[in-house]
């Protein structure tokens, strides 16, 4: 319990410094103090997921030049280590951290302390376990077929669902002990989040479906599980680090209300522009085409509202890596969905469609959005709970310079290589051999930009070793954080 | 009613109706699409062959739908002679549609390339056959023995070229054997229903 808790004298000192009710503060301590073990714990799980999935990504990126490379085993072949690199970094990586953040953030907003801490604890602990399960079954060569859903539902899905469900226990828990009135938006997202995924998931994974049934099955949940978990999350969680950090209210309570019904409304007939063009009666494919274009509502929604909250204030970014993190996530979150819009139109899809292009969105969306929301979520919240700043600025700085090269290589390589491709296939006077040829340099680009990648995480995890490890004789946090007070980004 | 409970019942309600509309009423209406006649199940060893191709990953870079040629050259890429229907997926399950073609189509694979020797070698060694190729090589369902080990019932594949292994013989095993049958098994070329099959989209 006292962890990172005050005595009474400092916390009343550090209030009245900063002009916030004492008592107010203490809460607030008592509700990071009280989330504080299931926080670290998948913080932790998130980041050697983060590790493996990079390795697995940076092998299957590899092994697209050099088809060469690791044949002589099977469980290092594409098909699998693809597979297992998807379920590590988003069921093991952004899910754990988006868990873990949203357990923290929950208490905060609705000033009560976590209940059901073990619960939430023993199901995050789960949920991860059910990760590795599926990893080594894909990898071993069980899968239930299907994108997104190959972890095997009798080996996997017990511990998705049990785990899944003790943290949403918790958090329900919690938010019915509220204090407060006001419910923020980032409550709406995590709640609504933790109600969507048991859905989809259970829906696709009840029984086996056959024929294009399956596939429109299986794009539903896939199409689903970004949008109502990864994206609901991530949103919510900028929707509070930003205005937080900025220390201004957000933009347009308004515009954030319409955002979060015309997401969920769109966002949920969106599925099938995975299968333009496919063997599926074609209202199903128009319906989705017409829900991505609408999808404009909710993005620009919340385009406007987060990026007017920094508007002006972008020196800010300077000072905090948490902000500069996602700042940039949000930005990235209104592109990938510009971008999605367009890609699910006919006109472009028939280009795209089969190609390294899709790949690319893949990874502005789960990379430049959900992940460095994430690091920026991690940014702000570790310091909070383990008691101390994070020991380098340098670290942070080499950490967010390598994965911005990183992705912006990765994800202008592909998009490119994805249109001559797409161009190529379009064109049946050009071989399919010349489709092969001229995605080559996007693949090399990316396993470049992997690279640079893999070598951020390695930077972060480290400093994040560091800061745990760290002794508690180390003074604790009485001051504001030194990042509010010199810039951490550049050195200026 | 509070205003949480509302959230959530938003929530859900607008999920569960996402579900009916793309979930439950097409799976109503597909449950009534008949195979077409010159379709038929795949049989014991071609299915052990897809649950290989569903186990070895294939589907990240082969599709297996043939789009309308109104809208796309897969047919004139020689990739089949019509767009794939409902009808033409009956016996799959999972479902095998594919979202890449980092390698080409492949529902139509068998037509295509009928020999099962050449899927054999291709298997083992894609680059023995096709220079150019980035196809993933699979010699872990293969065997390779000493010339004098080699029994009568073993299946032997001659990797041709350069690139052929030295000094042993290449033996498929019934894994290989397995997978190559499915392949050639594919070939959704017979002419379909148009109302008992099912349609495409066609835009
Ligand atoms: C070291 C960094 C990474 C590398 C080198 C990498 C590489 C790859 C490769 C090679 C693929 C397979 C593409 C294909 O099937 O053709 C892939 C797929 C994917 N990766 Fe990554 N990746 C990295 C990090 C991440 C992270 C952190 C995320 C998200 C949290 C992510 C999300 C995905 C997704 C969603 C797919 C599926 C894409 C699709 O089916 O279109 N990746 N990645
Ligand atoms: C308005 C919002 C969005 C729209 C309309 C949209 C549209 C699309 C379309 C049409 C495709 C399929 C491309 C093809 O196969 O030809 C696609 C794929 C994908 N999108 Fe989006 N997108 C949106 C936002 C996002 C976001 C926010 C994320 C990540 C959090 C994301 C991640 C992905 C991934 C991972 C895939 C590849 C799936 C796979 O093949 O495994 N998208 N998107």
């Amino acid at each position: 319990m006292s962890g990172s808790a005050l005595d009474d004298r400092d916390v009343k000192a550090v209030a009245l410094s900063r002009g916030l009710v004492p008592d107010d503060l203490q809460a607030r301590l008592r509700a990071d103090a009280s989330s504080r073990t299931v926080v670290l714990v998948l913080f932790t799980a998130g980041i050697i997921w983060l590790l493996i999935g990079s390795v697995f990504g940076e092998i299957a990126s590899l092994k697209l030049h050099w088809p060469d490379l690791l044949v002589e085993q099977g469980w290092l072949t594409f098909g699998r280590i693809r597979t297992a690199h998807l379920h590590a970094v988003n069921y093991g990586w952004a899910t754990a951290v988006l868990i873990g953040a949203s357990v923290w953030l929950m208490p905060r907003l609705v000033h009560a302390e976590l209940r059901g801490a073990r619960l939430a604890l023993i199901g995050g602990v789960l949920f991860t376990l059910g990760v590795a399960v599926g990893v080594v079954a894909v990898l071993m060569g069980y899968n239930d077929g299907m994108e997104w859903l190959e972890a095997p539902r009798f080996l996997a899905g017990p511990f998705f669902v049990v785990g899944g469900g003790l943290v949403g226990l918790s958090l329900f828990r919690t938010v019915a002990a509220r204090k407060a009135d006001h419910l923020y938006i980032s409550v709406w997202y995590i709640l609504g989040a933790f109600i969507w995924f048991p859905m989809l998931y259970l829906t696709a994974k009840w029984r086996e479906w056959s024929g294009v049934e399956g596939a429109a099955v299986n794009w539903f949940f896939a199409h689903n599980v970004l949008g109502f978990w990864l994206t609901a999350m991530s949103v919510g969680l900028a929707y509070y680090f930003i205005p937080k950090v900025l220390g201004r209210p957000v933009y347009s309570y308004q515009l954030s209300v319409l955002g979060f019904w015309s997401l969920a409304m769109f966002y949920s007939l969106n599925g099938m522009h995975h299968l333009v063009g496919g063997p599926l009666p074609t209202w199903m494919i128009t319906t989705s085409i017409v829900a991505s274009v609408f999808m404009f509502i909710p993005v620009v929604a919340t385009g406007i509202n987060l990026h007017m909250t920094v508007i002006g204030r972008f020196n800010a970014l300077r000072y905090s890596p948490t902000l500069r993190f996602v700042v940039l996530g949000a930005l990235a979150y209104t592109a990938v969905s510009l971008q999605g819009s367009f890609t699910a139109l006919r006109e472009v899809n028939r280009i795209t469609h089969f190609t390294h292009w899709t790949v690319a969105h893949s990874h502005v969306g789960g990379y430049a959005f959900v992940t460095f929301v994430c690091f920026g979520a991690m940014y702000y919240i570790v310091p909070r709970v383990v008691g101390h700043e994070w020991p380098s600025a340098r670290l942070i700085r080499w950490h967010f310079n390598s994965v911005l090269a990183g992705i912006t290589i990765y994800v202008v390589g592909l998009t490119a290589a994805g249109v001559a491709q797409g161009l190529a296939l379009l064109d049946p006077a050009i071989p399919f051999q010349v489709s092969v040829e001229r995605s080559m340099l996007g693949l090399y680009a990316r396993s470049v930009g992997g690279l640079l990648l893999s070598a951020g995480h390695l930077v972060f995890a480290w400093h994040f070793w560091l800061m745990v490890r760290m002794p508690s004789s180390v003074p604790r946090r009485t001051r504001p954080p030194f990042h509010e007070a010199q810039p951490v980004l550049y050195s200026s | 009613m509070t205003r949480i409970s509302l959230i959530a019942l938003g929530a859900f309600a607008i999920m569960a109706s996402a579900i009916c509309l793309l979930v439950i009423l097409p799976d109503a209406m597909l449950s009534h699409v008949e195979a077409p006649s010159q379709l038929s199940d795949y049989t014991a060893v071609q299915a052990q062959g897809r649950a290989i191709y569903v186990r070895e990953g294939c589907v990240y870079c082969h599709s297996q739908q043939v789009r309308d040629p109104s809208f796309t050259t897969d047919v004139d890429r020689g990739w089949g002679t019509r767009a794939t229907v409902p009808a033409d997926y009956v016996y799959d399950t999972p479902h095998l549609l594919g979202t890449m073609r980092t390698g080409p189509d492949l529902i139509n694979v068998g037509q295509r390339l009928p020999d099962i020797d050449w899927h054999l070698i291709h298997l083992y060694d894609p680059r023995s056959l096709v220079e150019w190729s980035t196809m993933a090589a699979f010699p872990y369902l293969f065997e390779r023995k000493a010339p004098a080990d080699v029994r009568a019932e073993d299946r032997v594949v001659q990797i041709p070229g350069p690139r052929a292994p030295q000094g042993v013989v290449v033996v498929a095993r019934p894994e290989a054997i397995a997978l190559a049958e499915y392949l050639i098994s594919l070939n959704r070329q017979y002419p379909v229903n148009a109302t008992a099959g099912g349609s495409h989209d066609s835009p």
